[in-house]
């Protein structure tokens, strides 16, 4: 008999634009009670333009964040959920640990459920470590007998056993961190749902988290994972669930839905010709943005093809909309499961880029490309760290397109690296 | 498998229960809102620790955060009864039903303080805990609730002050003294339920931040905190009891000054107008917990 923990039907949810980030004055509200009273007042269309706008405003700024989405996790089950931001990742989750309800559809789940959406939530600065594990746990849905139990460890995993009576107000941030994800990963429930935790904190911790996590998995928890680290979720959970745009697109073994994902996420392109880049999925204020970008190795033996130990140059047209210098321009190669390896940006050479308004070309040249052969993507970066604002890019595209570095013919055939970098190397016996 | 078992073994972790061991309240099933919204108090049982945590919280981050601490507590209500003592009691020489003014004022301000303070917090406390609410389940009854009944700590402090100001005169309780735990609670109830009203409110509509101040103003002043009820006439005294506070400052000065007759009929007018605005409060507030995390 199969033992389904998460049972999911149809499920769908629905946001009004903008209901998410503002909530409405109440004088908003009386205007519209009013203008709606007035509408039913004045039967003359004096006010039909109000009403067509409110009519607008109820259809068209709705969006789905969720749609028809079916599927069952059996009791046991580490499954991840993956799918580009505004998938509908974090709605689900969101769903199933009941924090909002659902459109359509149901869900049922069955025994008890711990959601780790976030961590440290409800920490409080002026309480001391202790008093915040016993908070914490209490909110995350640990009973106190259970925190009591698992005290000692928690501290230990956090490595804070100097400062576990100390106001958390005088915690680094690391510590902070630190304590708030060993809480989390001492979480007992039966069905454990996870977004993307992980994202922070050193790698060193991480790796401990996962491997925590890794225990649960294996201790027959039921266990839904979100993350954009392809490692981590190949590593965790054997089967995955693809969203995309609020739709279940595909589940299945984990391997062949990264591959499906990544492979969708963008394309493999030929050199020595321009690759449209305008239409695709971006961040930032767009004041200055990429357009097309070309790249060759300037070999015509390969076909301008990338090569392993070989130069490698872009050429990028951005198009801006005034005259403008700027501090950060950058292009950074990754490995298809997202690890950045490369990051040529003028920031790290102090270069300023003056662009001109209208359509500028850029080049850049990469004189040895240190990557063996091998299927990498390309994402373009486009900021001024200088201005005021700081933390706004001009142009952001996590992934543009791919590159595929291949062997030169000439060098001796050999069986795959198995690593990103080259390096010359030698080996001599020593007696 | 092996290996599976040893770490198993080792960690000395329970395995969870099958899934026919576990008993039906760990099923849960999640559905859109539709139409009256049961209210779910058992869940709100189930959760019953965290209930206590977050009143234990509220508690020791006041006393830790302020340099006065537990002073706090006695500070407002002295000083407000020192206040309408010089004013009302000693200049528009408001009559106080032949107990000392300082005395008769005092008695009702100790549960209208910590009606007033209960009320101001827990309003604002669905906004405040914004962060936790789009992030964690839990009933979100619960995030009023707790400093409705934290300021109960405060209460018991300025109540013992009360005592002490009432022997200092020479008075000495009554004997229906037993029952100030049901003005007490009288007192919470009315708190929690209008604040559940704009609590829920305060999600949609953060007006509601800036007219909780004015409506415990004016409440302060439609209360018999500073005169006495007798100054109603005597027809309309039941129906000043839609205000449960006139209820409960009024029980509270019979119980412990002992004056003739219990104020029955206020009273019941209070207990019904409690019941019903709770009530109330308690379903509209479900409601709209469906769309807390959506709005907030």
């Amino acid at each position: 008999m199969r033992n389904i923990a998460i049972r999911v039907e149809e499920l769908g949810k629905v946001y009004r634009i903008g209901q998410r980030q503002r909530y409405k004055t109440l004088k908003e509200t009386l205007v519209h009670a009013m203008a709606g009273t007035f509408r039913r007042l004045t039967s003359i269309g004096r006010l039909s333009s109000l009403a067509s706008y409110q009519h607008h405003n109820s259809t068209k700024e709705r969006i789905w964040a969720l749609k028809g989405v079916t599927f069952e996790i059996e009791h046991g089950e580490v499954v991840g959920v993956i799918g580009r931001n505004g998938a509908g990742k974090s709605t689900l989750l969101k769903i199933l640990s009941r924090i909002t309800k659902p459109t359509t559809g149901y869900a049922k789940t069955r025994g008890r459920v711990g959601s780790l959406l976030e961590v440290g939530t409800g920490f409080h600065p002026e309480l001391t470590g202790r008093e915040n594990i016993y908070l914490n746990g209490a909110i995350l849905g640990m009973r106190r007998g259970e925190i009591r139990r698992t005290f000692d460890e928690i501290v230990a995993f956090a490595e804070i056993e100097k400062f576990i009576d100390t106001p958390v107000k005088r915690y680094s941030s690391g510590m902070y961190m630190r304590l708030a994800f060993a809480v989390a990963a001492h979480l007992e429930p039966e069905i454990l749902i996870v977004d993307e935790v992980l994202a922070v904190g050193d790698a060193e911790f991480q790796k401990k988290c996962l491997g925590k996590m890794g225990n649960v998995a294996q201790e027959g928890r039921t266990v839904l994972f979100v993350s954009h680290n392809m490692d981590a979720i190949q590593q965790l959970c054997p089967r995955c669930i693809l969203l995309e745009k609020g739709q279940l697109i595909a589940q299945g073994d984990s391997a062949g839905i990264i591959a499906n994902y990544l492979s969708s996420y963008s394309y493999r392109t030929r050199p020595d010709g321009w690759i449209d880049v305008s239409r695709l999925e971006r961040t930032g204020t767009g004041e200055a943005r990429f357009v097309e970008v070309q790249y060759s190795s300037l070999s015509r033996a390969t076909g301008f093809r990338p090569y392993s130990n070989g130069p490698l140059e872009f050429l990028l047209n951005i198009e801006s909309d005034a005259s403008r210098s700027v501090g950060s321009l950058a292009v950074f190669l990754c490995s298809q499961l997202g690890t950045k390896l490369i990051n040529a940006d003028t920031v790290l050479v102090g270069q300023v880029i003056r662009l001109r308004k209208g359509s500028n070309k850029v080049r850049l040249r990469i004189e040895k490309l240190h990557l063996n052969p091998g299927v990498y993507r390309v994402g373009l970066w486009l900021a001024d760290p200088i201005s005021s604002r700081a933390n706004s890019a001009y142009d952001y595209i996590e992934s543009a397109f791919e590159i595929e570095v291949i062997k030169l013919k000439s060098e001796k055939p050999s069986l795959h690296p198995n690593a990103f970098v080259t390096c010359p190397f030698d080996f001599t016996e020593v007696t | 498998m092996t290996i599976q078992e040893q770490q198993i073994g080792q960690t000395l972790v329970e395995p969870p229960k099958k899934l026919e061991d576990l008993p039906d309240s760990h099923e849960t099933i999640i559905r859109p809102p539709r139409g009256w919204v049961s209210l779910e108090l058992r869940d709100l049982w189930e959760y019953r620790e965290l209930m206590f945590f977050f009143i234990w919280r509220d508690i020791k981050v006041r006393y830790k955060q302020t340099a006065l601490g537990a002073t706090w507590a006695i500070i407002q209500p002295f000083f407000t009864m020192v206040v309408f003592s010089i004013f009302f009691g000693w200049l528009a020489r408001i009559p106080s039903d032949g107990v000392p003014y300082p005395v008769f004022a005092y008695t009702a301000l100790v549960p209208w303080t910590y009606f007033a303070n209960a009320l101001a917090q827990a309003s604002n406390s669905l906004v405040e805990h914004e962060r936790m609410i789009t992030k964690v389940y839990f009933p979100r009854l619960l995030i009023p609730m707790a400093p409705v009944l934290a300021g109960l700590v405060d209460f018991v402090i300025a109540f013992s002050i009360l005592i002490a100001i009432m022997l200092w005169y020479g008075l000495v309780p009554a004997s229906t003294i037993w029952t100030v735990p049901l003005f007490v609670l009288m007192a919470a109830i009315t708190a929690l339920s209008v604040s559940l009203w704009l609590a829920a409110l305060n999600v949609q509509y953060r007006d509601v931040r800036y007219v909780v101040p004015f409506l415990i103003q004016f409440w302060l002043f439609a209360t018999p905190i500073a005169y006495p009820s007798s100054l109603i006439p005597e027809q309309w005294r039941p129906l000043y009891g839609l205000n449960p506070m006139a209820g409960v400052v009024e029980g509270f000065r019979w119980a412990l000054l002992g004056q003739a007759e219990a104020p029955n009929a206020l009273l019941l007018v209070s207990v019904l107008t409690v019941v019903v605005v709770l009530i109330g409060g308690m379903h509209y507030f479900r409601r709209m917990e469906e769309t807390f995390a959506d709005v907030v």
